[in-house]
């Protein structure tokens, strides 16, 4: 398979977020602002490329019936890493993603490529894979999360238009997460069909 | 922490619901919620695990992981016993009661992936609920999680019959759907 289609994939045309739907709770809970959604992505790629390098070097030492519970422990093991040097590093921002961070290990999408791709390919084009699944889910947090800091508190990452007390607070709220991520869907499905 | 039931059951219900209010469990609400039958199933399944899983995991906090020191290891141990208890909780439903497992059966496999479950156990330790507070809290938890699931479902039966645009059909639609939900919930807030 040709390397660099690996990668453009995993942004458009397997975009974990806007086309195959996986990984909700993060995308809908982290994306308060762009900032926070860029964190998230980048924690879960993280976490993403190091489970399907792992889990495609392992896979030939893995009896087929564990294999599940086997992914699952080492997807925890890297998200346990993370999480520890989140805290030790970015203090803020591991504050407001809070429970969000250990619930990395039960994102459908991280799971969802070590048995759909990991499990299957070699070790390079894995690491490929987990780098294009990423970024396909970071750019998408990273779009929610401008919108909604955008429209809710007229800022874009932390830069304020000193416009925050006219703009509608709702879309940083709960509510705008679903209305914005709502019609982004509908965006991307008008734009991939044309 | 001093916290009365009545504040933790209705904070958990309505004010701070799982689904609206804390985007947990997100997959089975958009993916098992459109029919109401399959609903109350689920809800049903996601509030008999999370009872005894905050329970289980709760007991493991206070003996095995502070007890010994080794709380970073609270995220690996806990979606482990969560995994083996439902494939336990499976197994004995199959023989002790065949019925309820043929009610059931279907949705187990699937709360292992669903996060609210594991993040109530996160929650609750967060939180500094005693033993009985926490299996109030997560009860109540998924409680609200099966009323946001059959409320939806309701929606949701009802909307396909309607004449939705092509690129809003399925998923977008029923977040948009969702943000209505969350507004009408947030009229709870400030309750407790």
């Amino acid at each position: 398979m040709n390397k660099l289609k690996i990668i453009t994939d995993g942004i458009l045309k397997n975009n974990p977020t806007f086309v195959l739907v996986l990984g909700m709770c993060p995308t809908l809970g982290t994306t308060t602002s762009a900032m926070n959604g860029m964190g998230m992505g980048v924690a879960t790629m993280a976490v993403l490329i190091m489970s399907n390098l792992v889990i495609s070097l392992i896979k030939n030492f893995i009896p087929d019936k564990v294999r599940i519970p086997a992914f699952i422990v080492v997807i925890a093991s890297f998200v346990t890493i993370i999480e520890m040097l989140m805290q030790a590093y970015v203090p803020s921002l591991y504050a407001s993603l809070g429970v969000f961070i250990p619930l990395i290990v039960v994102n459908c999408i991280i799971l969802g490529r070590a048995e759909a791709f990991a499990s299957k390919n070699g070790a390079f084009d894995s690491v490929l894979d987990g780098i294009g699944i990423g970024l396909g889910f970071t750019i998408a947090l990273t779009i929610i999360g401008a919108v909604r800091e955008l429209l809710g508190s007229g800022a874009i990452f932390g830069y304020s238009f000193g416009v925050a007390d006219y703009m509608p607070l709702v879309f940083v709220l709960a509510p705008g997460a679903f209305l914005v991520l709502g019609y982004l869907m509908v965006l991307f499905n008008k734009i991939a069909k044309r | 922490m001093e916290l009365s039931y009545f504040a933790i059951i209705i904070g958990a219900i309505f004010v701070n619901n799982v689904v609206f209010a804390q985007f947990l469990g997100i997959c089975p609400f958009l993916g098992v919620s459109s029919k109401v039958d399959t609903s109350l199933g689920m809800g049903a399944a996601v509030t008999f695990v999370m009872a005894l899983s905050s329970v289980v995991a709760w007991l493991i906090q206070e003996y095995i992981l502070v007890r010994f020191g080794i709380e970073y290891m609270q995220t690996i141990v806990f979606i482990l016993v969560i995994a083996a208890l439902v494939q336990m909780v499976e197994i004995i439903l199959k023989k002790v009661s065949p019925s309820l497992y043929q009610a059931l059966g279907i949705f187990l496999p699937l709360i292992t992936t669903n996060c609210a479950v594991l993040g109530v156990a996160i929650l609750m330790i967060q939180k500094e609920f005693d033993l009985l507070q926490s299996f109030v809290y997560s009860v109540s938890t998924a409680v609200g999680f099966a009323i946001a699931l059959v409320l939806f479902a309701g929606i949701r039966e009802r909307l396909e019959l309607d004449g939705v645009p092509a690129a809003m059909k399925g998923v977008p639609v029923a977040l948009i759907v969702a943000a209505i939900l969350a507004m009408a919930f947030m009229g709870f807030s400030g309750l407790v």
